[in-house]
C-alpha cells in the first residue's frame, strides 16, 4: 500500500511567476506581501502600546497616591516647552502622512521634503527635551543619588517656579520625598519616548537616502507606509505623556 | 482489526526522499543564516532539548536535596539558587518555546498551504535572541545564578539580595523579545497566508490553539518587559517605584510581573493541547467532537486569561474586593480548558482507538492535566487558596499541569511529527515503554507532593520536618524513574535518524495537509499551492485519495 | 493541486487605492494644534475634578484623529480595526484592573 503524493506540476513548477523583484518568494502575490507586513507592524504596535501601558499604570497609582507631590513636580516643568515639543511633534506627523501620500502618487522630491521636514522637526523635538533634561540634571531632579527635595519643602529656594506659582505651599518632607517618584515616571516615561524617537530619527535618515535614489517612488510604498505607523505611534504616545506630565494642575 | 494504524513503505525498496529541506543546501551557514521555517525550528529542537536537560539537572539536584529533612547537601542560598534557576530555564527557555517554536515553526506554514512563515528573517531572528539569552542565562547561572524564585518578587529582589538578578532579567527580557517576535509571526501567517479554501473553521485546530497562545504572546510579553526594565532600574538607580521607603509599592511589580505569567502559562499549555487535539482526532480515526467549541475555547482561555492573573496575589496584600473579583474569575476561566477535554473525551468515544506513542502521551496529557486543572480550582478559590499558597500543593499542581500536561503534549507531538520531519520512524516498542515509564515516575514524584502540600510542607525551602520526609523520599524516586523515561526518547530517537524505518509519506493515515506532501518536506514545502476543498480531520476524504492516488516516481 | 492568485477581496482593494487628500491631513493637523491649545488653556483654569477628565477626553480625541486619518485605520480593513481594538482594550485592562486593586484598599474590611 503507498501513500499518496503530492503531484508535482514538472513545468508549471519551473515557470517563474511574473513577480516583481522585491516581492519574496513565499508570497503568492505583491498584494498579500503588503498586507502581512502591514498587519505585521500593527501587531508590533501592540506590543508597544503594551510595553508603555506599564509605565502608565504605574503613573496613574502614585499620581492618585500623591497627587501634591505630583503638582508641585510638575510645575517644575516648563509649559513652554512641553507645548513646543507637542506642537513639533504633531506637524512632524502631518509631515509624514505627507510624506506616505508622495510616495503613493510617485511624488519623489516631495517625499524627500516631507522626510526632511519630519526628521527636523524630529531633532529639534530631542533638542527640547535636552534642554530640558539638563535643566533637571542643574536642579538636582533626576532622581537616584543626587535626588534633592529643596524646591518642594522650601519654594522659595526656588525663584523660576516660584514666580509662577506663588500660590504653591511648600510641602512636608514626607510628601517632599515623593516627588521622586514623579520625576522617577518623568524621566522613565519620556525617556523611553525619547529611545523611540532616536531609533525613529535613524531610520528617517536611511530613508531620506533611500528616497532620493527612487527606491519608494516606484509604486512601493510599504516601507515609507510602515514606518509611518510606528511615526504616528511615537505621536500617540506624547499625546498622552503631555497632559499627565505637564498639565496636572496648572492653576 | 489490526491494533496499530502505521502504514509503512515496502522497506526494501523505499528510500528518503533524495530532495527535501534537509540536503538542499549543506554546512553550517545553510543552517545560521537559514530563512526556511523547518530549519529553525529543527535548531529550536535542539536548543531547546538542551536547556530542558540543564533545567532537568537542576531539578535532580533540588530532589536530592530534599531526600533528607535537613539541608545537608548543599547551602539553604545554594538550594535558593538552584530552584530559581530550575523554574527560569524551564519556563522560559524550555516550556514557552517548547511547541510553538518546533512543531509550530515547523508546521504551521504547512499545516496552512503556505510555503513559509510571513517572516522568515523575524523568525531567524527569534531563534538568535532565544540563544542570546539562553547564553546569558546560563553565565549568569554559572556565575552565581539568583536565589529570588523564577518571580523575582520584589522587594526581595531589589533591595535584599546581591545576586545576578540583573543579568537573569536581561536574559528573560531578551528571550520574551524572542517569544513575541514567533508570535507576532504566527498571527501574520494564519490570517494572510492560508491556502484557498483554507477558511479558518477548516484549520486544524492546531492552527487555533497556537494563534490563541500568539495573542497571547504578543499582548502580555511586552508587561513583562517594562516589570523587568522597572526592576532593573530600581536595583541600579534606586527610584523608589518598588521601594516603600520612598512610597513606592512592591505590589506594582507583581502585578506587572503576573500580568504576564498568568497569561504565560496558557501560552505553554494551548499549543500542547492543539498537539493533542490532533493526536487524539488520528489515533481514534474520528473528527474532533465539537470543532467549533475546541477553537472557539482556545480564544476564550487567551481572552479570559488576561483577567485573572491577581490570583497568583491572593495573599501579598491586594483588597479583598479584588481578591473576590479575581477569585470569581478564576473560576470563570477554567470552563474552556474543560471543554476541550469533554470534546477530546466524546471524540474517542466509539472511536477506532490505537494505542501508537503519541496516543500514549495524550492519553496521559488527558488524566494529569485534568488532575492539575481541577486542582487549579482549588487554588483559585481564594479560601483555600489562603491555605494552600507557598507550599508544595501549589508545586504539585503546576508541574501537574506543566510536566504531566505540557511536557507529555510536546513529547507526544514530537513523536507524531517525527515521521514527518525526520523520513524517519523512531522504534515503537521501546518509545511505549519510555512513555509508560514517564507516567509512573511522574505520578510516583508529584502526587506526594499534593499530600505534602496540604499536610503543610512549605515550597523553596531546603529544609523541613522530619515527619515529611517519607512523602519526599517517594517524590525523589520517582523524579529518578521520570529521569530515565526522559532520557530514553533522546537516545532512540537519535539512533532513528540513522537507523529507523523510513516513514513514507503518511505512516499514521492522517488527514493534514502536511501528510500528504514527502516526509522529510521539500524546502517551498508545496511546489504548488495546494486548494482546500474539504473539512479539517475528514478521513472519508483521505479514503478517496488512497483510491485514486498515483504511485510516485523515483 | 493547482497554482492560484490570491484573490483580492473587496477591503483589500479599498485599501491599496484609497489615498487620503493632504486636505483631510491639513484639517486634522488643525484640529490636533486646536486641541494642544484647548488643553493647555483648560489646564489654566479650576474645573475641579473635572481637569483630569476633560485633558484625558482632549487626549484621547487627539489620539483617535491621528489613529482613523493620519494612520489610515479608518479606510484599513476589519480585521486592522480590529487588532487596534484588542490592542487598546488589553491596555484598558491593565491599567483598570491593577488600578481597581488600588483603589479598592482603602475600603478596608467588608
Amino acid at each position: 500500500m503507498s501513500d499518496s503524493t503530492a503531484v508535482a506540476h514538472g513545468a508549471a513548477a519551473d515557470a517563474h511567476h511574473e513577480h516583481p523583484p522585491y516581492q519574496r518568494h513565499h508570497f503568492e502575490t505583491i498584494a498579500q506581501q503588503n498586507d502581512a507586513t502591514n498587519f505585521a507592524m500593527w501587531l508590533f504596535l501592540l506590543t508597544e502600546i503594551m510595553f508603555f501601558g506599564g509605565l502608565f499604570t504605574a503613573y496613574l497609582i502614585y499620581r492618585n497616591w500623591y497627587y501634591p507631590a505630583f503638582v508641585a513636580s510638575s510645575h517644575q516643568l516648563d509649559i513652554f516647552w512641553g507645548s513646543l515639543n507637542t506642537l513639533l511633534l504633531i506637524t512632524s506627523s502631518f509631515t509624514m502622512a505627507m510624506g506616505v501620500w508622495c510616495a503613493e502618487l510617485r511624488k519623489k522630491s516631495g517625499l524627500v521634503l516631507c522626510l526632511v521636514l519630519t526628521f527636523i522637526l524630529g531633532l529639534g523635538f530631542l533638542g527640547v527635551k535636552t534642554v530640558e533634561y539638563r535643566e533637571k540634571w542643574e536642579k538636582h531632579h533626576i532622581p537616584g543619588l543626587h535626588f534633592s527635595v529643596q524646591s518642594f519643602v522650601n519654594p522659595a529656594s526656588d525663584p523660576e517656579v516660584h514666580d509662577k506659582y506663588p500660590n504653591d505651599q511648600p510641602l512636608s518632607m514626607d510628601m517632599a520625598r515623593h516627588t521622586e517618584l514623579y520625576f522617577f515616571l518623568y524621566f522613565a516615561m519620556t525617556g523611553m519616548h525619547a529611545v523611540h524617537m532616536i531609533i525613529g530619527i535613524a531610520i528617517l535618515g536611511f530613508m531620506i537616502l533611500r528616497a532620493q535614489a527612487g527606491a519608494y517612488t516606484t509604486g512601493h510604498v510599504t516601507f515609507v507606509e510602515n514606518f509611518g505607523l510606528y511615526w504616528h505611534f511615537v505621536d500617540i504616545v506624547w499625546i498622552f505623556l503631555f497632559p499627565l506630565l505637564y498639565l496636572i494642575s496648572r492653576h | 482489526m489490526s491494533d496499530t494504524i502505521v502504514v509503512l513503505p515496502d522497506q526494501s525498496t523505499a528510500r528518503i526522499p533524495k530532495m527535501n529541506y534537509l540536503s538542499k543546501e549543506n554546512g553550517l551557514l545553510s543552517w545560521l543564516l537559514t530563512g526556511d521555517h523547518k530549519r529553525i525550528a529543527i535548531l529550536y529542537l535542539i536548543s531547546i532539548s538542551f536547556f530542558f536537560f540543564i533545567g532537568g539537572a537542576l531539578a535532580g539536584l533540588i530532589r536530592l536535596e530534599l531526600l533528607t529533612p535537613q539541608s545537608d547537601l548543599m547551602a539553604t542560598d545554594t538550594y535558593n539558587k538552584v530552584f530559581s534557576m530550575h523554574g527560569i530555564i524551564m519556563i522560559f527557555f524550555f516550556l514557552v518555546p517548547s511547541v510553538p517554536a518546533t512543531i509550530g515553526n515547523f508546521f504551521i506554514p504547512m499545516m496552512i498551504g503556505a510555503k513559509d512563515l510571513a517572516l522568515p528573517k523575524i523568525n531567524l531572528l527569534s531563534w538568535y535572541l532565544y540563544m542570546a539569552a539562553g547564553m546569558l542565562a546560563l553565565y549568569t547561572m554559572m556565575s552565581g545564578g539568583v536565589d529570588t524564585g523564577w518571580t523575582f518578587t520584589t522587594p526581595l529582589s531589589t533591595h535584599y539580595v546581591n545576586t545576578h538578578v540583573l543579568t537573569t532579567g536581561m536574559a528573560v527580557f531578551i528571550a520574551g523579545f524572542s517569544s513575541i517576535f514567533t508570535g507576532l509571526n504566527f498571527i501574520v501567517t494564519i490570517h494572510k497566508m492560508r491556502a484557498p479554501g483554507m477558511t479558518w473553521f477548516r484549520l486544524p485546530l492546531f492552527v487555533w490553539s497556537n494563534y490563541a497562545a500568539s495573542i497571547l504572546m504578543v499582548l502580555g510579553t511586552p508587561v513583562l518587559a517594562i516589570a523587568i526594565v522597572l526592576l532593573a532600574l530600581e536595583r541600579t538607580v534606586g527610584i523608589g517605584v518598588f521601594d516603600p521607603t520612598k512610597g513606592g509599592d512592591p505590589l506594582l511589580f507583581q502585578h506587572l510581573f503576573w500580568f504576564y505569567s498568568h497569561p504565560a502559562v496558557y501560552i505553554m499549555i494551548l499549543p500542547g493541547m492543539g498537539v493533542i487535539s490532533e493526536v487524539v482526532s488520528t489515533f481514534s480515526r474520528k473528527r474532533v467532537f465539537g470543532y467549533t467549541a475546541v477553537a472557539f475555547s482556545s480564544v476564550a482561555i487567551a481572552v479570559f486569561g488576561f483577567f485573572v492573573w491577581a490570583h497568583h496575589m491572593f495573599i501579598m496584600g491586594i483588597s479583598n474586593y479584588a481578591v473576590l473579583v479575581f477569585s470569581l474569575l478564576t473560576m470563570l476561566v477554567a470552563v474552556p480548558s474543560a471543554i476541550k477535554i469533554f470534546n477530546w473525551a466524546f471524540t474517542l468515544y466509539k472511536g477506532s482507538i490505537t494505542f501508537e506513542t503519541p496516543m500514549l502521551y495524550a492519553f496521559g496529557f488527558m488524566g494529569l492535566f485534568t488532575i492539575g486543572g481541577m486542582t487549579g480550582v482549588f487554588l483559585g478559590a481564594s479560601g483555600t487558596d489562603i491555605h494552600l499558597t507557598e507550599t508544595y500543593f501549589i508545586v504539585a499542581h503546576f508541574h501537574f499541569v506543566m510536566v504531566g500536561g505540557m511536557l507529555m503534549a510536546f513529547l507526544a507531538g514530537i513523536h507524531f511529527w517525527w515521521p514527518k520531519m525526520t523520513g524517519r520512524m523512531y522504534p515503537e516498542k521501546i518509545s511505549q515503554l519510555a512513555a509508560v515509564v514517564t507516567f509512573i515516575g511522574f505520578n510516583l514524584t508529584f502526587f506526594p507532593q499534593f499530600i505534602l502540600g496540604t499536610l503543610g510542607m512549605p515550597r523553596r525551602y531546603a529544609s523541613y520536618p522530619p515527619e515529611f520526609q517519607v512523602l519526599n523520599v517517594f517524590s525523589t524516586a520517582g523524579a529518578t524513574i521520570l529521569g530515565v523515561g526522559y532520557l530514553l526518547p533522546v537516545l532512540y530517537l537519535t539512533w532513528s535518524l540513522k537507523y529507523g524505518a523510513i516513514a513514507g509519506n503518511n505512516p499514521w493515515q492522517a488527514t493534514g495537509l502536511e501528510w500528504q506532501v514527502q516526509s522529510p518536506p521539500l524546502t517551498e514545502n508545496y511546489p504548488e499551492i495546494p486548494i482546500m476543498d474539504h473539512e479539517a480531520y475528514d478521513y472519508d476524504w483521505l479514503e478517496r485519495q488512497k483510491e485514486k492516488e498515483v504511485a510516485s516516481v523515483g | 493541486m493547482t497554482v492560484n492568485q490570491h484573490e483580492e477581496t473587496p477591503e483589500e482593494h479599498e485599501q491599496h487605492h484609497h489615498i487620503v487628500s493632504p486636505k483631510i491631513y491639513l484639517i486634522i493637523l488643525l484640529s490636533l494644534l486646536v486641541g494642544t491649545a484647548a488643553t493647555v488653556w483648560a489646564s489654566f483654569i479650576d474645573l475641579g475634578p473635572f481637569n483630569p477628565i476633560i485633558a484625558l477626553a482632549i487626549a484621547c480625541t487627539k489620539a483617535v484623529l491621528v489613529v482613523l486619518f493620519f494612520m489610515h485605520v479608518k479606510y484599513s480593513s476589519k480585521l486592522t480595526k480590529l487588532t487596534v481594538g484588542a490592542g487598546f482594550f488589553t491596555f484598558l485592562v491593565l491599567i483598570g484592573m491593577t488600578l481597581a486593586d488600588y483603589f479598592t484598599r482603602a475600603w478596608g474590611r467588608w
